[in-house]
Formats: C-alpha cells, sequence, structure tokens
C-alpha cells in the first residue's frame, strides 16, 4: 500500500511568478480512483506536474508526501523511518523509483529510441533509484566500472537488471493485455504516433513500471470511442492488477463511465472546491461548471 | 593474439625491421616543408619516379595557395603552423617498430581507453604502437578470402609498388587534384600510408572492408590516403578509422580519400574517428560516380580543435546518386565545421544529406554544405536536412547551405532546425526513471540514430560511447 498525500499545496510558475494552486489537499490510496476533474485553467495540470516534480513549478506551502507500507515493494523491505517521503525534495527520477507515475497529456516524442529500449532503460534504472534510495548510506560510494556494461546501447545486463529476453517477454505480455500491435515495440518513442497511440503508451508504460500511484493528465483527450474503451480497460487493469492508485484528471464524465471512480473532486481557481461520489460528475455533466461555482460562492 | 598471427608476425620481422631503419633515417631530414623532405619521403618508400614528380607537383601548388581564412564563420586557423608540423612525423615513426611509447601518449588519449574499457595489447595497436604487424595479419586474412575474386585491399605505399598502373591512373589525377586546396596539395606532398581498395567488375564483397587498426599503426597516418575502386556492378563498403584517438602529439591531420564508383557500382565509406583536441582536421574526400552508381558517405567526426571536413559526391552518370550522412559533436574549445558537397552533372541524379551536429560547453558547429544542380541535369532530385542539438546557451550552430540551381526541372528541398535539448523531454524521460544525464545521453543517442544505424554495431556502440564520454566531459 502507498498514499500519496498533498497538504494545503499553494505553487506558482517559477518565470512569471504567476501563482496557480492555492491550498490543494488531496489524498490518493493504492487500489483507488480519484477523478480530478474541473474547467480549463483550473490548476489539474499543475497538480499532476508538481506531483512528478517538474522544473517549472514551485511549491511556495504545503507539502506533497508519499506514504509507503513496508512490503510495497517486492524485493526491499522498507524500515520504519523511510516509509514517508517528501516527494518535494526528490528528483523526478527517484520520485518515479518510489512508485509515482505521470501519464501526460502531450508525451515528449523522442525520435531514435525505441519504445523496446526505452521502457527497458527506465526499468532498469527504476529499479537501481530505488535500491539506491533504501540503501543505508555507508559513505562509502562504489565507483561506477567503466566499459560498455554501462552504456545505453543494447550492452548485457548488470546484476540486479532485467535482462533483454525477460523484458521482451514483460513487454509482449502487457502489449497483448492492451491490445496494441507488436510492431510498437521498435517504433521510435512517440514519434509519428496518434493521439490515440500516444495515451495507449502512456497506460503502458504504466502497466510496465508498476507504480503504486499513477496520475493520468486527461488521458481522455482525443480518443475515439474504441480507442477510450482499450485505454479504460487498461487503467482498470492497472487497478485490478496492480493495485496501483489513480488519480484521473478529467474534463468530461465519459471516462468516468468506463473506469468508475471511488471519488470526484472538482477543482476551481487552484482549489478544489467539491468532492463527492461517482454521481457528482454526472452532476456535473447536466449542470456545468457554472453550477459549481455558484454553489461555491454562494456558500462562501 | 592467435597463433596464427603470432606465426605471421615471426615471417615478417625481417621485412619490418628493414622497413623501420629506413623510416628512422628519413625523418632525420630538415625541419619544415620543403623539396628536400618531399624527395626523402619517396625515396624512402623507394616510389617510382611519376609519383615523386607527383608529390613536387603538389608541393608547388602547396607553396602557392593561401590558406582559406575569409569563409564566413570559418574555424580560425591562425594557431596551424605548416612548417612545424612535418617533424612531428618523426615520433611516430620512430614507434613504427614497435618500441614502447605507451607512457609518452598523453593523458586524456590514455584515458580514454580506459574508459572505453580496451585492454592494453589492443590499446597499443589503436595508438599506432606497436600495431604494425597486427594490422599486416588483418590485411592478409583479408587478402586470402578475396583474392581469387580479384579483390585488393592493401597499404597505400605497398599499392604504389604491386598496382602501379591502378595507382598512377587514378592517384590525385581525376577526383581529388593537389591544386583543389592548400590542404589537397599538402596531402599530395607528403601523403603516406592509407588504403588501396580495387573491387572487380560484378564482384560484390560481402562485410565491409574495415582499416580498423592500420591506419593508427602507420607512422605517418596523418597525411594518409585511401583509393577506392569499384568497378561495374560491384559493391562494397568500406570502414575507416576507429573510435580511439590517434597520435595526440600531432596537429594536424590532413587526408584524402578517393573513391570511383562504376556504372551500377555501389560503395560505401563509413568513418568513426575520434581526435584528440589539439588536432586540425582538414581533409578532402570526393567520390566520382558513374551512371547509375551509388556513393554513400557516413561519418561520424568526434574531438579535433578544429573540423573542416565537406565530403564530396560527383553524380557524373545519369542516375546516380549519393547519400551523405554526418554527425559532429563540438565541445568546450571546438570548432566543427562540416558539410557536403553534390554536383549534379548528369540527368536523373538523385543526393539525399542529412547532417547532424551537437554542441554544448560553448563548442560550435557549422553545416557548411553546396549542391550543385547544373543546366541539364533534368530530373534530378536533392534533399538537405540539418539538425542542430544544443546543450546550453553559450554552444552555437550554424548553417550554411548553398545551393547553385542551374535547371528548371529539378526538385531541391531543404530542412534545417536547431534545437536546444529540450526541458520537457528530458522531464518526460526523468518521470520514468531516468536520471537527468541519462535522460539527456538517451536524447542525444536518438538523434544520431540515423548514423549508427548505418554502422557495424560495434562502430554504433562505440560511437554511442564516445558521445557519452564527451556528454560527461571526461575526454579532456
Amino acid at each position: 500500500m502507498a498514499t500519496l498525500e498533498l497538504k494545503n499545496v499553494h505553487a506558482e510558475v517559477v518565470e512569471e511568478g504567476e501563482k496557480i494552486l492555492n491550498g490543494v489537499d488531496l489524498e490518493v490510496a493504492s487500489g483507488e480512483i480519484h477523478a480530478l476533474m474541473g474547467p480549463n485553467g483550473s490548476g489539474k495540470s499543475t497538480t499532476s506536474k508538481i506531483v512528478a516534480g517538474h522544473p517549472a513549478y514551485e511549491v511556495t506551502e504545503g507539502e506533497v508526501l508519499l506514504h509507503i507500507e513496508e512490503d510495497e515493494f517486492d524485493d526491499i523491505e522498507i524500515p520504519d523511518d523511510l516509509r514517508t517521503w517528501n516527494l518535494l525534495e526528490l528528483e523526478p527520477n527517484e520520485r518515479a523509483a518510489l512508485g509515482v507515475f505521470l501519464a501526460f497529456q502531450y508525451p515528449a516524442e523522442i525520435e531514435g529510441v525505441t519504445m523496446s529500449n526505452f521502457l527497458r532503460t527506465a526499468l532498469n534504472a527504476k529499479l537501481e533509484d530505488r535500491e539506491e534510495l533504501f540503501e543505508e548510506d555507508d559513505g562509502e560510494e562504489e565507483e561506477e566500472e567503466a566499459g560498455y556494461d554501462t552504456s545505453p546501447m543494447e550492452g548485457p545486463a548488470d546484476d540486479g537488471e532485467v535482462s533483454v529476453a525477460e523484458f521482451q517477454e514483460l513487454l509482449k505480455e502487457k502489449m497483448e493485455l492492451l491490445d496494441m500491435d507488436e510492431k510498437f515495440a521498435m517504433r521510435y518513442l512517440n514519434a509519428g504516433f496518434s493521439g490515440g497511440e500516444k495515451k495507449q503508451n502512456e497506460v503502458l508504460q504504466a502497466a510496465i513500471l508498476e507504480p503504486s500511484i499513477a496520475v493520468l493528465d486527461e488521458i481522455d483527450s482525443g480518443l475515439d470511442i474504441d480507442r477510450l474503451q482499450d485505454v479504460s480497460n487498461g487503467i482498470n487493469a492497472l487497478r485490478d492488477e496492480q493495485g496501483t492508485g489513480i488519480l484521473q484528471i478529467t474534463h468530461y464524465q465519459r471516462i468516468l463511465d468506463y473506469v468508475e471512480p471511488d471519488t470526484v473532486h472538482i477543482m476551481l481557481d487552484g482549489e478544489i472546491v467539491m468532492e463527492g461520489g461517482p454521481e457528482l460528475a454526472e452532476e456535473l455533466e447536466d449542470k456545468g461548471y457554472d453550477w459549481v461555482r455558484d454553489e461555491v460562492y454562494q456558500t462562501a | 593474439m592467435s597463433s596464427e598471427q603470432d606465426h605471421l608476425k615471426e615471417t615478417d620481422t625481417e621485412e619490418r625491421f628493414e622497413f623501420k631503419k629506413e623510416q628512422r633515417a628519413a625523418v632525420k631530414s630538415d625541419k619544415g616543408l620543403t623539396e628536400e623532405v618531399v624527395r626523402l619521403i619517396s625515396e624512402d618508400k623507394d616510389e617510382p619516379e611519376w609519383m615523386l614528380q607527383r608529390r613536387l607537383r603538389a608541393l608547388e601548388h602547396y607553396q602557392n595557395m593561401p590558406l582559406p581564412t575569409d569563409w564566413p564563420g570559418q574555424p580560425d586557423l591562425t594557431e596551424l603552423d605548416i612548417e612545424e608540423i612535418v617533424p612531428y612525423i618523426r615520433p611516430d615513426v620512430e614507434t613504427r617498430g614497435g618500441a614502447d611509447d605507451w607512457d609518452d601518449l598523453p593523458d586524456d588519449i590514455k584515458d580514454t581507453f580506459d574508459k572505453l574499457g580496451i585492454p592494453e595489447a589492443e590499446r597499443k595497436a589503436l595508438s599506432g604502437v606497436g600495431a604494425q604487424y597486427e594490422s599486416e595479419v588483418v590485411y592478409q586474412n583479408m587478402q586470402d578470402q578475396w583474392e581469387e575474386k580479384g579483390v585488393v585491399f592493401m597499404n597505400m605505399d605497398q599499392a604504389v609498388q604491386e598496382h602501379e598502373d591502378l595507382v598512377k591512373e587514378y592517384f590525385m589525377t581525376k577526383c581529388v587534384p593537389p591544386s583543389d586546396n592548400k590542404f589537397a596539395a599538402l596531402h599530395g606532398a607528403v601523403w603516406s600510408g592509407g588504403s588501396f581498395v580495387y573491387v572487380p567488375e560484378d564482384v560484390t564483397v560481402q562485410m565491409p572492408v574495415q582499416a580498423y587498426f592500420r591506419m593508427n599503426s602507420e607512422g605517418m597516418g596523418q597525411f594518409e590516403h585511401t583509393l577506392i575502386i569499384a568497378e561495374e556492378g560491384s559493391e562494397v563498403h568500406y570502414i575507416e578509422g576507429c573510435s580511439a584517438p590517434k597520435y595526440g602529439r600531432h596537429n594536424l591531420h590532413s587526408g584524402g580519400v578517393e573513391v570511383f564508383v562504376g556504372e551500377d557500382a555501389h560503395v560505401q565509406y563509413s568513418t568513426v574517428q575520434n581526435w584528440s583536441k589539439n588536432t586540425f582536421n582538414l581533409n578532402t574526400k570526393r567520390a566520382i560516380v558513374e551512371a547509375g552508381g551509388r556513393m554513400e558517405w557516413v561519418s561520424g567526426s568526434m574531438g579535433s580543435k578544429a573540423t573542416m571536413l565537406y565530403p564530396c559526391s560527383i553524380l557524373k552518370g545519369r542516375g546516380a546518386s549519393a547519400n551523405q550522412i554526418s554527425i559532429a559533436f563540438a565541445g568546450k574549445g571546438q570548432n566543427i565545421d562540416t558539410g557536403a558537397k553534390v554536383y549534379h552533372n548528369a540527368p536523373k541524379t538523385n543526393s539525399t544529406i542529412e547532417s547532424k551536429s551537437i554542441s554544448k560547453d560553448g563548442g560550435r558547429t557549422n553545416y557548411r554544405g553546396l549542391v550543385h544542380i547544373s543546366d541539364g541535369a533534368v530530373d534530378s532530385s536533392t534533399s538537405v536536412e540539418c539538425d542542430a542539438l544544443m546543450f546550453d546557451n553559450e554552444s552555437t550552430s550554424d548553417t550554411m547551405p548553398y545551393m547553385e540551381i542551374n535547371e528548371d526541372r529539378v526538385d531541391v528541398a531543404h530542412e534545417a532546425t536547431v534545437g536546444k535539448i529540450g526541458d520537457e523531454d528530458v522531464f518526460y524521460l526523468q518521470s520514468r526513471g531516468l536520471d537527468d544525464d541519462d535522460a539527456k545521453q538517451m536524447i542525444v543517442s536518438g538523434f544520431i540514430e540515423p548514423i549508427t544505424e548505418e554502422l557495424p554495431i560495434e562502430y554504433a556502440v562505440e560511437l554511442n560511447r564516445l558521445i557519452e564520454l564527451e556528454m560527461e566531459g571526461s575526454l579532456g
């Protein structure tokens, strides 16, 4: 089990100093699905980027914590004093190693890097980082051996790494699960992918990296109905099979027909102003965000 | 080393020993680039009179030509003192017989070998120390395999003796005449070593012809000459150099490459080179392509203080084509000026140029290209693509594509992109678990992938590894 906790998070854009989040409180635990809804510009994407550690945003107040239980990872037993992490002190890759995943609304396109090579490198990097984070600091750092072994090219696997063969098997399995064409593995990362393929690819990455908490930023945008179903099946599988906690950021009710949330949070102007069960999303669909605005400012 | 190599080593010993003594005598010549030096080189190699005469004519051209100084954005050559260069041949010549000069190599070069994980025996070979016999073994094995088909692959010095007619006809006559430019003239005067490749009609050489060790084992390899003659319908892939640094003590490399692609023949010339940071790398490489022939240049140029290199294809016959792919990496204090030249001199000729450059820590890369389409070269097409990737705001990159189009019925495309390594791209990869350095490395590996995919895997891995080392800033 792991829980992501945002406590009174205030944040701004580093360059312009523009304030975007005004005290966000949110908790997502493994195995739960939360929907974070709100109109454009309300701070949903910023929330996701802050969790992942995007350098363009600065948290000026509040905390982003990750609580993990002793048995969260198969291979490492987590001591008492390393069960709560302040994510704001960690690099993005360290957050990933602890099990935080962000599916991007507009994922980068990296030419020349095959999906297969990228995902294996990422998986191994994550395992290595994780080991380092939980390693007892004995003050002596081991010198890294120079040579081909450390090359990000297809070099032989080091101890504890997932080998090429093992990885191919894993990749094949996950791609079948998501009904993706095998050819994907040899394509360049997101390069020339359609909008739908990119979204599917984000879910595939989550399936391979097995995060504790996945933040999915508008993963439903630009999807036709068939693809929406595929992607939704993938998201449900993340929760059901890996116990991943999902924070589903969306404008629309549509995806929530397939991925049913336990809780719906509505964000306005950088704050969560309303929370409820799945029925809240339906109500929103009928009445629109103006209704939320009226409700909130009337009571305020 | 195998017993076969040991055996060959033994049989070659006497010859090498003789050679060594002569070489030592040769470099006791006067300092500076004079007629006497040129005569001594030629005499030392026991060259025929015509070759001596060619050297002397080249020397004349050299003396009468100015250094290029006023090209826009040109690398600064003022620190290059050619009169000081030639005597620098001497220390490497002295090591030719296998003298143990490993300790004299500059630290950055030794470090590179360490980091590349190359065993010491191999390092010595790669650095030109004691590599002579090993290279000859490489040659002889290859010769056995191809000799029956009439393929020739040998040291250029040797070729002057053994294939005199061919060399006399092709050597710096039609393709790269010494009058072409100052450095071609210099090269013509003092050239030494290099490769000679001859592929007879309709013969396909299946495996790449690799001058992997040899180039380094040549004492005077800084002026090596490569002559490739591919007869009609033949096919060969020649790979030159290795990704290891060369002689750190030298400060000029001025090679010459001439390629003759016969009708419907196909030649690929690939090179991965890494020069020490005090080297001026000024070369002339050119191919003449007959009807239906295809020439491919693939080059990864690393290191050097300044590089000026523009492989050229002359598409002489109808339907000839050329593909040119190059990558350059410039770090602190480096100016890498590379590009391509293509002359479309016949109808239906086709060329593609793909140039990739990476600059970091104030390094400067230029793409300088010339595409010339002659009047009458109808239905020809060319496509030029230059991509520059920069690590920081101090680094610079310029694109100077010249297009001389003298025919209307042609298809011309040029595309240039310049970009900084994208923060969003790095963040994306980081969010998946890669640290900042590995993320950048992965982006760069992807960026140069069009080059690496053209190379055999061991070269591709080494190119990647070298770029990785450059990015760590650990190559001195």
